[in-house]
């Protein structure tokens, strides 16, 4: 339904809440410094606004949102306003992944 | 770059009910209700306008809009002084009429 | 994906990370050392920022005043940069109870508590607290009697909220330092009370 934004939750019904947290990740952490850093929140940069990131994280499918953890989908979020801004290419994310894969995956 | 503010605090305001597409921070749940103006935060560039690229200038006023529970949902189960208070671009609001 | 023979393979979404990274860096466009430390200033930040507020507003009524006029000003009068931040304290009373939530994502005064938890960004705390308050706080052990008014914040744009609680009773000739140790970030998020205990 295209009315009604998947994130866009308030009020709708849903279960207990379970008060459940975790440390972060180093990779996580990471993600929050690279939005903090293309943000300009620190520092000169302005390479992405919030509201981008938030653009690009509504814009995934509502079973990606609801499998995807928080940091999950804020790297992929960046990563797509990255190529949207032509910071980086899909070909140069690609080889990129591959080289990635292949030396520490 | 700055759109004049049109409300003050303690002005009733409806929230425009509209569904469009694109990036929108005004929640679903709160389009259409009426409430008070709790406060003027500010002008802020429109995000709506800042997630598709561009500058979101003029900067729009944004508001603190208070709104009663019982108002917003039907079946509220809660005080009738429970409220609820959003934060809403001017852009979003009109004035409610006398009585409302 | 797992081979044969390989430790602890990178999910698809680290491998994105490290990609993402390593691309920006070699442009130029970040560096390693600029993100090491932004991430490890993220993890020095806790709640005990926003405990040493609260304890200074409980304490000096000249400052809660000016904490409640102007968040983001009277943070920096304690030396608590809050970048990028505009901050609303809102003060709970005995005839009213402050809760926050964002449910359109997950916008918390991180600069003041540090990282969310999980809960927090859950669809469950995100859909309900807006609609029943009273369960979902019931659901954290927080009763709030019907005599007192529940008012929820949704950080929709560029405000960011942080509850100032109720000071507990019999806390009268407790130091700063001692009240800011009892104030957790739960009670500044407004799911539970500060309690003396």
């Amino acid at each position: 339904m295209i009315e009604r934004s998947h994130h866009d939750m308030g009020g709708l019904p849903a279960g207990k809440v379970e008060r459940s947290e975790h440390d972060y990740a180093q990779w996580e952490r990471r993600v929050d410094a690279l939005m903090v850093l293309l943000s300009g929140i620190k520092g000169p940069k302005k390479l992405l606004t919030v509201d981008e990131l938030r653009k690009n994280i509504e814009a995934l499918g509502p079973e990606a949102y609801d499998k995807m953890s928080y940091y999950e989908r804020w790297v992929t979020s960046i990563t797509q306003s990255m190529i949207q801004r032509g910071v980086i290419s899909t070909e140069e994310l690609a080889r990129k992944m591959v080289e990635v894969e292949r030396r520490d995956g | 770059m700055t759109v004049e503010t049109r409300f003050r605090p303690g002005e009733r305001v409806r929230v425009m009910q509209a569904y469009p597409l694109g990036h929108v921070r005004t929640p679903y749940y709160i389009r259409g209700a009426s409430g008070v103006i709790e406060r003027v935060c500010g002008a802020f560039p429109n995000p709506e306008e800042l997630a598709q690229m561009r500058s979101g200038l003029p900067k729009q006023p944004l508001y603190r809009v208070r709104f009663a529970q019982a108002e917003v949902w039907p079946d509220y189960r809660g005080g009738r002084a429970d409220t609820i208070e959003v934060e809403i671009f001017q852009h979003w609001l009109d004035r409610a009429e006398v009585g409302e | 994906m797992s081979e044969l023979g390989k430790y602890a393979p990178l999910t698809y979404f680290q491998l994105m990370e490290v990609s993402l990274r390593e691309l920006l860096v070699e442009k130029g466009v970040v560096s390693d050392a600029e993100v090491d430390a932004v991430a490890t200033d993220m993890k020095t930040r806790g709640p005990e920022r926003g405990a040493k507020v609260v304890a200074r507003a409980w304490t000096d009524p000249a400052y809660k005043q000016r904490l409640l006029a102007d968040g983001t000003a009277a943070c920096e009068e304690l030396g608590l940069d809050v970048p990028a931040l505009r901050l609303v304290v809102v003060e709970n009373t005995p005839e009213v109870h402050n809760v926050i939530v964002c449910t359109l994502c997950s916008c918390y005064p991180r600069m003041l508590l540090g990282l969310p938890p999980d809960w927090y960004k859950s669809r469950e705390y995100r859909s309900r607290v807006v609609r029943e308050p009273r369960a979902v706080l019931a659901e954290f052990g927080t009763a709030i009697p019907d005599e007192v008014a529940i008012r929820v914040h949704d950080s929709t744009a560029d405000m960011r909220y942080l509850v100032l609680p109720l000071r507990p009773a019999d806390t009268e000739d407790w130091s700063e330092q001692r009240l800011a140790g009892i104030v957790t970030r739960d009670s500044m998020i407004g799911v539970a009370p500060a309690k003396a205990a």
